[in-house]
């Protein structure tokens, strides 16, 4: 078909909307299109386009004469040099698609447009930005559809057949004050219950209860944005409830390592074997943290209170850490989800002590195998999500200018509907300012980005569980950021709490879930606070006062501001184009949270019962595993050679190189990086960790790793140690000082409501406690993603394993003494470091092969710290050349990875001894190859160095386990293992290479 | 001690890196939001250096660039150019490279011409990778031995230390066949990628360019991001001659400081 050019400029002067779209000029090549005609091609879909063209839409809305117009379509919009820029809407034979944002879905390039124009002509103007995509060789119904599929999502977009030509842009109608009582004083159970569910709260009958019994007490019916400020501040994303429950927990008689309770602190053991935890959180992690804190780690400078966990960094700085999720958003739009989330992260850290800079990010993202053919209705693509989320990280991570360094994929079918989202970020800040104190008249100032009606609902959403009509219920919960208005705000920030005299703020924090509700609910939780939610800026009229209240639009921070430093916080607002607002005044006489519209009250809530009234639960916790059972490796495994096990564990997508990914983020920005997330000649070795300086002017670095162990989400007590130890090992094998980790904790865990759930989170979280003790590695900070689960049309449930990242920074005393994990020189000899494996279960060669049974991995307690340390003395002392931990896919893969990232070949002493294979060392050889054990290092050392190396390992157990040479081949000989390292290297790289 | 203006804006995100290079060669540095310059041009006089640092100026919409270029076009461009004409070296990497063509500042008249009062329309550009995906990594770069540009003029060194990253989405440098061969013959290609390791797809391998005069340098890669051996992508495995060179992008800005300082190098 082909659409009608729509007139062009009107001749007469006045406001008027004007589209003019930008594509490239014949012969020069539409990279857009050819990029949307490959992932097009790659859906393997019965009909596809021969061609895709690509234009840029924009539609101007001002009073502008002709050449006016030209000069916007010719100076501004094309590049003189490629594009051509055509006013109204080209014709064409083709199937025309159009993808354009939703009214109120944020249009970052439209504002600056905007600016743009306005330097140019001195005239205001209203823009707004879209796509146009034309389809060759395919009807119009067919494009639109294949449109859906990859180029917009419905939750923010509107998709157009043929060229869309409006002829006004919406408006909001300005907002009239309406009082809303909600009645609940009177009510029953069940209608409590329905009110909770149909308003959103996702409140407890419990909590409900409680909130009854508060407004009995008052006298009166609550008002809408007083039980809206109850919901956002009791919501599980705010007051981690489940975390901090009171658990009774008990266990089967199969468990593995049974918890053993006594002298644990918090833990009171009943008579007949129940354990009694009061609030697990603080009985386990905080516990362990406490204990070590007591008992000599003294660098520990705010843990569990503030937006992220600080420790000291050197005498003048401290660095901060923080991991959140988004996995209910990311699920329904993956690429504003996920670009949220690190922006939310990043926020996180603006928003500790008194700011710090933002310095580093991770991302870890677990999703369905991205082959996975059909998915349940409701949900999208695997494929489709990682792609979107790792373009939602890269666009916020990359513009916000803070390099992305260390992360993981992990797939499992069960991720299916609630993919996982974890964004980490490290900030850097002098350490005097590592905290913040309201003070009674200090006024509220928020700064940053304007209000909308976006992101409403995100803190009860993350709440609920997710089901197929979950996208059209909660899709104003999902946005769209601006990483450009939190860039300047970033800016703004840290001008202002770097000016002569000190701070322009006293305190700061950052608008999450919840929003204002839960920034100023949080910092007034004390002296109370006076809000005029009218003087808030708005991105559009007509938002009413609870939607200003609770809105979690992005990329705005809540500050208190001695009212002497307003006028010079002003100054350096305007001088980064930053909006600022003075929203109320901190203290009140009641000590409640006052809000008010145009002056009058709207809500009024007392401090006290807002933060303590909520009742905490207690739960019921049982963790009962079916005996497991264990026939001895399966016969088929003799069949399997070591060569093709290790082809196929190299080519599975957890193990596969993560290089399309790590290459689309800016992990260099800043120029800080020491160890890059890939190595070696070729630029492709996997990392264990990243290193980075924080402080450009001292040799000291920052090593970030993480460890996760879903492979044994069976236990997760054991699945704790295991991703704990990980961590650790990664940051050793770099050259941290393992005396001076700090960890934080994620959980993502299905519903936690039933006993089983509950039971498998409290092995966890012991986990967390013995690890952490064990290891001298205390938890800084942390966070829970629960409810984690997706209910089919067909009424299925699929719950995701239950998963915990462990996230870690370490100290780096020297950073240019760090180690990398690929292979030097071919006159080295290869060291395996830890206890020999005695299971396979959990491994990937048993998921691919079988023999996934018998018992789980254990990490010994004793064994592992003294590995650490050892590993950590020996790099210390310049006496290793390279460093890897073998962990995902076992000891080979992580030997193969050396040899072929350093491009020097390995011959290895491993299998059955000289004389023919027995079935025991047959056996033997498969675990040490295969198995996931903890605790296990492999070290590339110069042989003349040996003995001083097995001097610092001590009691550790270790031996050479092969030799590199200038052959460029990995080899086994009594394995039958004999392979070019450019085969294993390329069986690596391709997989995920999209 | 030569000093340094740092252009920042909106979006601006490699200026403290910029001028940590600016000051280990040997300069003291000052960063100005470009907002403040708009309305006081004339402090572009008191600088012996000029960094248009990298990042996503104004998020990058419409394209890389284009927003902060049109701001300098409409307000900065004579001071700029009165600044080459005082021989003030400026660079111009990644964003920074993308806004000065646009600005007309790269690759600006030919040896013995003039400057135009007004910006011109731009004559090259650097568009959408071939990949049309943003790729951060280290490449291969090779200095052209007719080249001009007082910032690589002489750079020397191995394959394993002749590198520099990358990272960004638009920079494929795209020109005429006769723009290029015009460039190439008048000394004005600062910098190649080396041929097999392009890493996006741009005309003649081209990775910078710089101006008749040599002392306006724009580049896609980020020499201010090796300044030290420990930020190079293998550094672990280099042997200690190779480490006793100079980083080559600290070199590059030795060598613009020099130059601002009157003293051949």
């Amino acid at each position: 078909m082909s659409t009608t050019a729509a007139p062009g400029p009107a001749a007469h002067a006045g406001v008027s909307l004007h589209r003019i779209e930008v594509r490239v000029r014949p012969g020069v090549p539409d990279s857009r299109g050819e990029a949307a005609l490959r992932e097009a091609h790659s859906l393997r879909l019965p009909e596809l386009p021969e061609r895709i063209e690509h234009a840029a839409v924009y539609f101007v809305r001002g009073d502008l004469n002709a050449d006016q117009l030209a000069r916007i379509a010719s100076e501004l919009l094309a590049d003189p040099v490629l594009q051509v820029a055509t006013l109204g809407a080209a014709p064409s034979d083709a199937a025309v698609v159009e993808v354009h944002p939703l009214a109120g879905v944020t249009d970052p390039a439209a504002e600056s447009v905007e600016l743009a124009i306005e330097a140019m002509l001195g005239t205001r103007v209203e823009v707004r930005t879209g796509s146009r995509w034309d389809f060759h060789g395919i009807p119009q119904a067919s494009a639109g559809a294949l449109a859906g599929r990859f180029l917009a999502n419905p939750v923010i977009h509107d998709i157009h057949l043929g060229a869309f030509l409006p002829s006004s842009f919406p408006s909001g109608r300005p907002y009239t004050l309406r009082r809303i009582e909600v009645p609940v004083r009177e009510l029953d159970d069940a209608a409590l219950e329905r009110l909770s569910r149909d308003a959103h709260l996702f409140l407890s009958l419990d909590e409900m209860l409680a909130v009854r019994a508060a407004y009995r007490d008052l006298g009166r019916e609550p008002s809408e944005i007083e039980l809206e400020t109850i919901a956002q501040t009791w919501s599980e994303h705010c007051v981690h409830k489940t975390l901090k429950s009171t658990v009774r927990y008990r266990e089967g008689a199969n468990v593995q390592c049974p918890l053993r309770a006594e002298g644990r602190p918090g833990h009171t053991i009943g008579a007949d074997g129940e354990v009694t935890i009061a609030n697990l959180l603080k009985s386990t992690i905080a516990a362990a943290t406490f204990e070590l804190m007591a008992d000599g780690v003294d660098w520990c400078l705010s843990v569990f209170v503030d937006n992220a966990g600080v420790v000291a960094f050197d005498d003048e700085h401290a660095v901060c850490f923080k991991c959140e999720t988004h996995n209910h958003p990311s699920a329904i739009e993956p690429y504003g989800g996920a670009a949220t989330g690190i922006g939310g992260c990043i926020r996180d850290i603006m928003g500790t002590g008194l700011a710090a800079k933002p310095i580093a990010a991770t991302d870890v993202f677990c999703v369905a195998p991205p082959d996975t053919e059909e998915v349940p209705e409701g949900c999208l693509q695997p494929a489709r999500i990682l792609r979107q989320v790792v373009a939602g990280v890269r666009d916020y991570g990359n513009r916000m200018g803070i390099p992305t360094i260390n992360g993981a994929v992990w797939f499992d079918p069960d991720y299916v509907g609630n993919p996982l989202v974890y964004c980490g970020c490290i900030g850097v800040m002098p350490r005097h300012l590592v905290k913040g104190e309201v003070r009674e008249g200090d006024a509220i100032v928020a700064v940053g980005g304007r209000t909308g009606r976006d992101g409403i609902h995100g803190a009860t959403f993350s709440s609920a569980e997710l089901t197929d009509t979950h996208a059209d219920e909660f899709s104003h919960a999902v946005q769209i950021g601006n990483a450009i208005t939190q860039k300047k705000a970033l800016d703004a920030i840290l001008e202002a709490r770097d000016v002569v005299g000190g701070p322009l703020f006293r305190a700061i924090t950052d608008c999450g879930a919840g929003g204002f509700s839960s920034a100023v609910g949080e910092m007034g939780a004390t002296l109370g606070a006076e809000v005029h939610l009218d003087r808030a800026p708005l991105k559009y009229q007509g938002l009413s006062p609870t939607e200003i209240w609770i809105s979690e639009a992005q990329e705005r921070m809540v500050m208190a501001v001695p009212p002497d430093r307003l006028p010079a916080l002003r100054g350096v607002c305007a001088a980064h184009d930053v909006e600022m607002c003075e929203l109320g005044t901190f203290g009140t006489a009641e000590r409640e949270i006052v809000l008010k519209y145009e002056g009058e009250a709207v809500g009024r809530i007392p401090v006290g019962f807002l933060h303590d009234g909520i009742p905490m639960p207690s739960r019921e916790a049982r963790f009962d595993p079916a005996p497991s059972v264990d026939r001895g490796a399966p016969a088929q495994l003799d069949a399997i050679s070591a060569s093709s096990a290790l082809i196929s564990l190299l080519a599975h997508p957890n193990i596969a190189s993560k290089h399309w990914i790590v290459r689309q983020y800016d992990h260099e920005v800043q120029g800080g990086s020491v160890v890059k997330p890939l190595l070696g000649p070729h630029q492709d070795g996997p990392s264990d960790a990243a290193v980075i300086r924080p402080v450009p002017s001292a040799r000291r670095g920052l090593a970030v790793a993480n460890g996760l162990a879903t492979g044994l989400a069976d236990d997760p007590y054991l699945m704790a140690l295991a991703a704990i130890d990980e961590c650790v090992r990664n940051l050793v094998c770099v050259g941290a000082d393992p005396a001076r980790i700090a960890l934080l904790d994620n959980f993502s865990w299905p519903s936690c409501r039933d006993a089983e759930s509950m039971g498998l989170l409290v092995r966890a979280a012991e986990g967390c406690y013995d690890g952490a003790k064990a290891y001298r590695a205390p938890f800084v900070s942390g966070k829970d993603s629960l409810n984690n689960q997706f209910a089919t049309e067909g009424g299925r449930t699929i719950r995701i394993p239950a998963t915990l990242l462990i996230s870690g920074m370490a100290i780096v005393p020297d950073a240019e003494r760090c180690v990398t994990m690929d292979a030097k020189r071919a006159d080295s000899i290869l060291l395996l470091v830890g206890p020999s494996p005695t299971t396979l279960r959990g491994s990937h060669f048993a998921r691919l092969f079988g023999g996934d049974e018998g018992a789980l991995p254990e990490v010994d307690l004793r064994i592992g710290p003294l590995a650490a340390r050892g590993v950590a003395a020996a790099i210390a002392a310049g006496l290793v050349r390279a460093a890897h931990d073998a962990s995902d896919g076992g000891m080979l893969v992580a030997a193969a990875e050396m040899a072929f990232a350093g491009g020097i070949g390995l011959t290895l002493d491993l299998g059955a001894a000289e004389g023919g294979p027995s079935e025991q060392g047959s056996q033997a050889a498969l675990l040490e190859c295969f198995a996931e054990a903890p605790s296990r290092y492999l070290l590339e050392v110069d042989p003349a160095r040996l003995p001083e190396v097995e001097r610092l390992l001590g009691g550790v157990p270790h031996r050479v386990v092969g030799r590199f040479n200038p052959t460029p081949r990995l080899t086994a000989p009594r394995l039958g293992l004999d392979q070019p390292l450019e085969v294993l290297r390329h069986t690596w790289l391709k997989p995920l290479d999209w | 001690m030569p000093t340094a203006l740092v252009i920042t804006a909106a979006g601006i995100n490699c200026d403290l890196e910029l001028g940590e290079a600016f000051r280990s060669a040997g300069c003291d540095v000052e960063a100005i939001q470009l907002k403040r310059l708009m309305t006081e041009p004339s402090l572009i006089g008191q600088f012996d250096l000029i960094g248009l640092p990298g990042g996503f100026s104004y998020g990058d919409d419409i394209a890389a660039g284009r927003v902060m270029a049109a701001l300098i076009r409409q307000s900065l461009f004579p001071y700029l150019v009165d600044a080459i004409e005082r021989g003030v070296p400026m660079i111009a990497p990644c964003n920074g490279f993308q806004i000065a063509v646009q600005v007309g500042l790269l690759p600006g008249p030919v040896a013995g011409g003039r400057w135009p009062a007004e910006p011109p329309a731009p004559a090259v550009a650097l568009s959408d990778n071939a990949s049309a995906r943003f790729t951060d990594r280290w490449v291969g770069v090779e200095v052209p031995a007719e080249t001009r540009c007082i910032w690589t003029r002489g750079l020397d060194g191995t394959p394993a230390t002749m590198l520099l990253p990358v990272a960004h989405g638009e920079g494929r440098f795209s020109a005429t066949p006769e723009q290029l061969a015009a460039l190439q013959s008048g000394g004005q290609v600062a910098l190649r990628y080396r041929h097999d390791d392009n890493p996006n797809g741009s005309l003649g391998d081209v990775a910078g360019i710089c101006d008749a005069s040599g002392l306006v340098f724009g580049l896609m890669p980020h020499p201010e991001r090796f300044t030290r051996w420990s930020q190079h992508p293998f550094w672990t495995r280099l042997d200690a001659a190779e480490r006793r060179a100079e980083p080559i992008g600290l070199h590059m800005f030795r060598q613009a400081v020099a130059h601002a300082a009157g003293v051949t190098v």
